[in-house]
């Protein structure tokens, strides 16, 4: 900070409305990107090991690993293979989902009463029927509550991913906050960052809520 | 549930089903149904009845292929369950299980369509199924096919599991504790509008119960297992209380076998008394003219009939009108199906030893006492054949 420079400059902001809203735009769009992969490996991975039980110690082990390394460390194995850039980053973001996702899948599907699926069983359904019909729908809860967990930690780590040239918002904050020591930048950055993560949380449940009218239905006795 | 009147009685609708030298083990601990042979008959219900560990539901599954025999096989009507495809075979077959199993994410009309939709039934066709089977177990469509599982009682889940499990008109129903749920008064009369329905349907029907008064009032013929699943006898409720065939059976029917055969009788089987009966609404005056001399007590009825409870004869000398308000209420009501077991036990804890018979809409059919109870078991109680 300069002398006599105020702390939080918000001329700064007005002038740079374009660009704070082109770095939310790109935040937004590395989120979705890593979470929707995140989704797309993560499904058929968790049906995988539903059915071959014998799996999940070894998938949730690795998904574990992938979970504990450090972004910075992780990046740094990635660089010389996929150099720096996008797919860089969303390998980093894409691999921190994949525990939670997977997780909260098996304990959604494993969470629905065996008489449930029994009755489906016993009605009928085939397999995958049972899966789509039944399993499925009664997880919905648990997966969208993975799902939220995974959208809000993806929307903080993509901040990170600035320093290989990505980042969203994570370039206002750091690139222009810390590098050039300007706290405007950093304040903004972060309460964009925030604001997303709420927005996109409380999107989910509403998500939930339209997904599982079910849910709601109050109960009778017994 | 709804008139008799609706849909015309069709003939047995069930199919025959033929256990033959079934042994089911697992891994190589002792066998859970060893050398099982039995036949049910077309449109009877067949009840498992026996201790825990007897495996009575494993021998059920078997008939819808959840358990698969170790050694012999399972027949409905001559063809060996094994050379269907289990997804086929189960389609055609009605499965209500203990708590009922309703699915919790789809509504009482979805409930219910489950297997037309898995046979790929339309929309109009399933539609139509699923009202009429809503109406069929008494629950309103209007009020209740919107409606989630967990928004219903006991009872009318219990409902719509049975509706769900006649969806497809199946000849073969399988039935795994489907009262176990539902408390003791409202079992009764859940039993008893079963038994109305099972009336008209005559479906073959497997049911499998803990609980021996159960299966001596809803069997046509009980199978009593012991542990290990051996078939200790086969028989009808009747029989097997009047000759169990070993002290195993006699054991678990309960000392009280002889009060245990007035289950096997029902209300609708005695003559009905007329009461002396009183209208809500009437003058002491125009009361007092129908009661006969001697009468102490007489019954209180609203203007459709319905009982509302008893009235001692001296209470209405002098000058009034009858209330509601005058009735001392009397026991439970009973119903033309209940039975005799279930009518003495009312009549025991009233102050007036008659029961109150009613019909499905609640109206006075006429009443029943202690001495004509006295007199059918006198003559053999519930030897006579349903």
């Amino acid at each position: 900070m300069t002398d006599g420079a105020p702390f939080f400059r918000l001329d700064w902001v007005v002038d740079n409305l374009d660009m704070l809203a082109q770095r939310t735009g790109e935040h937004v769009v590395l989120t979705l990107i890593g979470v929707g992969f995140g989704i797309l490996i993560a499904f058929p991975v968790t049906l995988l090991i539903h059915r071959r039980r014998r799996l999940i110690g070894p998938v949730l082990g690795v998904a574990g690993i992938l979970y504990a390394i450090p972004s910075l460390a992780l990046f740094g194995l990635l660089i010389p293979v996929t150099g720096i850039g996008l797919v860089t980053a969303e390998i980093a973001l894409v691999s921190y989902t994949l525990l939670i996702l997977i997780r909260n899948g098996l304990a959604g599907l494993d969470g629905v009463a065996p008489e449930i699926v029994e009755a489906a069983t016993g009605m009928g359904h085939t397999r995958i029927q049972r899966l789509w019909r039944v399993q499925l729908p009664l997880a919905v809860p648990v997966i969208i509550a993975g799902l939220r967990i995974a959208t809000v930690t993806t929307i903080g780590l993509v901040a990170v991913t600035a320093l290989i040239g990505q980042g969203g918002l994570g370039f206002v904050i750091i690139t222009i906050g810390i590098n050039r020591f300007f706290p405007t930048a950093i304040l903004v950055g972060v309460g964009l960052s925030i604001l997303l993560a709420v927005l996109a949380d409380r999107g989910l449940v509403l998500a939930e809520r339209a997904l599982t009218p079910w849910a709601r239905a109050g109960s009778g006795e017994g | 549930m709804t008139d008799p009147e609706l849909a015309p009685a069709p003939a047995a609708s069930g199919s025959v089903v033929a256990f033959e030298h079934v042994t089911k083990r697992y891994g190589n601990g002792p066998p859970a149904v060893t050398d099982l042979s039995f036949e049910i008959r077309a449109g009877e219900i067949c009840v498992l009845v026996g201790p825990s560990g007897c495996g009575k539901t494993t021998t059920m599954k078997m008939v819808n292929r959840l358990v698969e025999p170790t050694s012999g096989r399972v027949t409905i009507d001559g063809a060996d369950v094994a050379s269907l495809p289990a997804v086929d075979l189960r389609r055609r077959i009605g499965y209500v299980i203990q708590q009922v199993g309703l699915f919790p994410h789809l509504t009482v009309a979805e409930n219910v369509a489950v297997v037309p939709r898995l046979l790929g039934w339309g929309e109009p066709r399933t539609t139509e199924r699923v009202e009429e089977l809503l109406e069929l177990v008494g629950l309103d469509p209007g009020a209740y096919r919107s409606r989630y599982p967990a928004a219903l009682s006991g009872g009318e889940r219990q409902r719509v599991g049975v509706a769900r499990a006649m969806a497809a008109d199946p000849s073969v129903l399988l039935m795994d504790e489907p009262f176990g749920a539902v408390d003791p008064i409202r079992r009764e009369r859940l039993q008893n509008e079963f038994l109305r329905l099972q009336a008209r349907l005559r479906k073959t029907i497997v049911f499998v119960t803990h609980d021996v008064d159960e299966a001596i009032k809803m069997a046509d013929r009980i199978a009593i297992l012991q542990v290990g699943g051996v078939l200790a006898q086969y028989d009808s409720p009747d029989r097997l209380l009047g000759a169990p065939a070993s002290p195993f059976v006699e054991h678990f029917v309960g000392a009280d076998r002889g009060l245990k055969r007035l289950s096997l009788a029902r209300v609708r089987d005695l003559p009905l008394e007329s009461p002396v009966t009183v209208v809500v609404g009437e003058s002491f005056a125009a009361a007092r003219q129908r009661l006969p001399d001697g009468t102490t007590w007489a019954l209180i009825v609203d203007a459709q009939q319905r009982p509302l409870g008893w009235i001692a004869a001296n209470d209405v000398a002098g000058e009034g009108t009858v209330d509601a308000s005058m009735a001392t209420p009397g026991s439970t009501l009973l119903q033309p199906e209940s039975t005799l077991r279930d009518a003495l036990s009312a009549m025991l804890v009233s102050s007036v030893q008659l029961g109150v018979v009613v019909d499905e809409h609640d109206a006075m059919l006429g009443v029943i006492s202690v001495a004509a109870i006295s007199r059918t078991l006198q003559d053999g109680a519930g030897s006579s054949p349903p």
